[in-house]
């Protein structure tokens, strides 16, 4: 199987992967070592030089954000975890900060150097507890091995690391609400620019990453820029998680080079629920458009993706099969944007309540042609017209599905009524469901 | 700086009282010197803040996209038949409460279930019903990644207030899901 390549999940299976003793033993914080006996420059070049891009969905190069960081500027630095893991189908982060979350307190540590930052926060979501406890166990286990503090590792560097623990908000994993959050206030995004880099975290320069790129980097300062370049394709390099959901028959986490493709991942993993057949898919959760089955041979990476018309995002492949309606799937996903909407700006808080009106009229059979078009006419009305880009997340699916299904939802219209079975899309359907 | 505490203190106000009472809004509000229209307006905008008591043991079941399409849809209407309650409800010895939650960041352990926001995997209609029974009998079943034994609503709150119960250590690394791509690339089956 020499398309998979473990780097961040190598030593997962080891029942104490998560712990400070497990991590040392397996190579733990030497990365940390080695960057902090180089200057601050050197650490944020490295990343450059490594192609990195950020693994929460928009895929920046995380070097290059380091580098907007004002230097000399007299100011407190911040650099913020986002830990925030909500989006439709994501299950990256949690898995990764339950099995080791020293990897990411060691990314902490170099990044806050590379910035010059000496205070770093990780925003966790609050509706996972065993995490929260792993992730809290670990900072405290690194403040006593002298990682973090005053003076780590005797080289005059000092952090202190907080973990903040969320309330559940989905819209508090964009990065600005993140930080009103983080200040104490409700989680609404904010106008950019400034964007955090001038005027983050209590208007001094931030720099917020996804909890993946941080983890990615300790790797790249050890092995090197060549190793992870080598990875991957000309413009996506390295390594990363995909997460595979739905009706497979083997669901889970596997990690790869940028650019492999949905069939070759579900070869390795055992491919699509026996006896059924792929229908639709997302590429990188609910806020990237559908793909369907004509789509099983495009390259997993930003480019890629992007050339076949949606996004590779948090690289969340939700696959469901022939059983699945359509309709319903994008009705349940147009409730959870109406529902996660912050109230912010009208287009959003208004446009994501009629979405959800004219789908569910849609979902029973009761609306109308023209319902199709007005539902394209609302998302052309909200896309890029808020502040964040929640609307136009909630957008992608409805215009997705209109372009591949759209027979399918006159379906519904001619019957009167959905045409699907939901007891035949359970997983539990042979066992029955009461 | 103070302030960035206020989203915090309220699970501080839920490990105590249960839910965040206007006791609680009150107090804080004096520890912050902020107004309690300001407290509320924080506390209001989080789902995981509750404005009235929750069950000793609260049970989230997933109802977003995929899960709900995989069993989820038929684990929530079917909970609530069993406990004779609607969504949001407790049940009258104040042992359970059921709400449906959005995606829980747990996709390939679908259909999800969570109880004081730890982690019930690959859930069915009998497993979950199995499930609230024991809670409701004072002997609910340990999450499959979690803790040893599913502490109590209140308990789980003063952890995610920052409180540390010593429990890290308990529990999996890491459930097969989680492990498939390694053990893949290891040559496992």
């Amino acid at each position: 199987m020499s398309k998979l390549t473990p780097v961040l999940s190598a030593h997962w299976d080891q029942a104490d992967s998560f712990t400070i003793a497990g991590y040392k033993r397996n190579g733990g914080y030497t990365a940390v070592e080695k960057a902090l006996a180089m200057q601050p420059d050197e650490v944020i070049q490295l990343v450059k030089d490594s192609g990195l891009r950020g693994r929460g969905g928009a895929g920046f190069p995380t070097g290059n954000k380091w580098g907007f960081i004002p230097q000399g500027d007299n100011k407190e630095h911040y650099f913020v975890v986002n830990a925030d893991e909500s989006e439709p189908g994501t299950c990256k982060d949690t898995p990764l900060m339950m099995a080791n979350p020293h990897v990411l307190i060691e990314g902490v540590i170099i990044g806050s150097y590379a910035i010059r930052a000496n205070y770093a926060f990780i925003y966790i979501r609050g509706e996972v507890t065993h995490v929260v406890r792993r992730v809290q166990q670990a900072i405290e286990d690194a403040y006593k091995a002298g990682l973090l503090g005053k003076n780590i590792l005797g080289k005059g560097f000092d952090l202190e690391l907080v973990l903040h623990v969320g309330a559940g908000a989905y819209i508090c994993g964009e990065e600005t609400a993140l930080l009103d959050s983080l200040e104490g206030f409700r989680g609404q995004p904010r106008l950019r620019p400034p964007f955090p880099a001038i005027a983050g975290l209590y208007a001094k320069p931030t720099v917020v990453n996804n909890v993946e790129s941080v983890a990615s980097v300790p790797a790249i300062v050890n092995n090197g820029v060549a190793w992870f370049t080598a990875m991957g394709t000309e413009k996506s390099k390295g390594f990363t998680l995909y997460s595979l959901s739905g009706h497979v028959n083997n669901p889970g986490q596997f990690e790869a080079p940028l650019g492999v493709t949905l069939r070759q991942l579900l070869e390795i993993s055992g491919g699509v629920r026996s006896g059924h057949k792929l229908k639709f898919w997302t590429p990188g959760g609910s806020s990237t458009p559908i793909f369907t089955d004509a789509h099983l041979d495009v390259p997993l990476d930003y480019e890629g993706v992007s050339a076949a018309g949606s996004m590779l995002g948090t690289k969340a492949l939700q696959i469901f099969d022939e059983t699945t309606c359509v309709v319903r799937a994008v009705l349940r996903w147009t409730e959870f944007y109406k529902h996660e909407s912050c109230g912010k700006c009208t287009p959003c808080r208004e446009g994501t309540w009629w979405l959800v009106q004219v789908l569910k009229d849609l979902e029973s059979g009761k609306g109308t042609e023209a319902d199709l078009d007005k539902l394209l006419d609302l998302c052309d009305n909200i896309m890029g017209r808020s502040f964040c880009a929640l609307a136009d997340g909630a957008a992608s699916p409805i215009i997705s599905s209109l372009k591949y299904f759209r027979q399918e939802y006159l379906d519904h219209l001619s019957i009167g009524a959905c045409p699907f079975d939901p007891t035949a899309a359970t997983l539990f359907e042979s066992a029955g469901v009461r | 700086m103070e302030r960035s505490t206020g989203p915090v203190i309220p699970k501080v106000v839920q490990s105590i009282d249960g839910y965040v009472t206007n006791e609680g809004i009150e107090l804080i509000g004096q520890k912050l010197e902020l107004a309690t229209a300001e407290v509320t307006a924080v506390s209001t905008f989080y789902t995981q803040y509750k404005s009235k008591p929750v069950g000793e043991y609260h049970v989230g079941i997933c109802t977003n996209t995929l899960c709900a399409v995989m069993g989820g849809d038929a684990i929530f209407s079917s909970i609530k038949e069993h406990l004779s309650i609607e969504n949001d409800g407790v049940t009258s010895d104040g042992k359970v409460s059921v709400e449906h939650i959005e995606c829980n960041a747990a996709c390939d352990y679908a259909p999800v279930v969570m109880v004081n926001w730890e982690f019930y995997d690959n859930q069915t209609v009998q497993s979950t019903k199995d499930l609230v029974d024991s809670a409701r009998a004072g002997k609910p079943i340990p999450p499959t990644r979690g803790p040893k034994t599913l502490r109590t609503w209140k308990q789980n709150s003063a952890v995610l207030a920052g409180i540390s119960d010593g429990l890290a250590n308990e529990g999996v690394q890491a459930g097969e899901p989680t492990l498939l791509g390694l053990n893949k690339a290891k040559g496992g089956a």
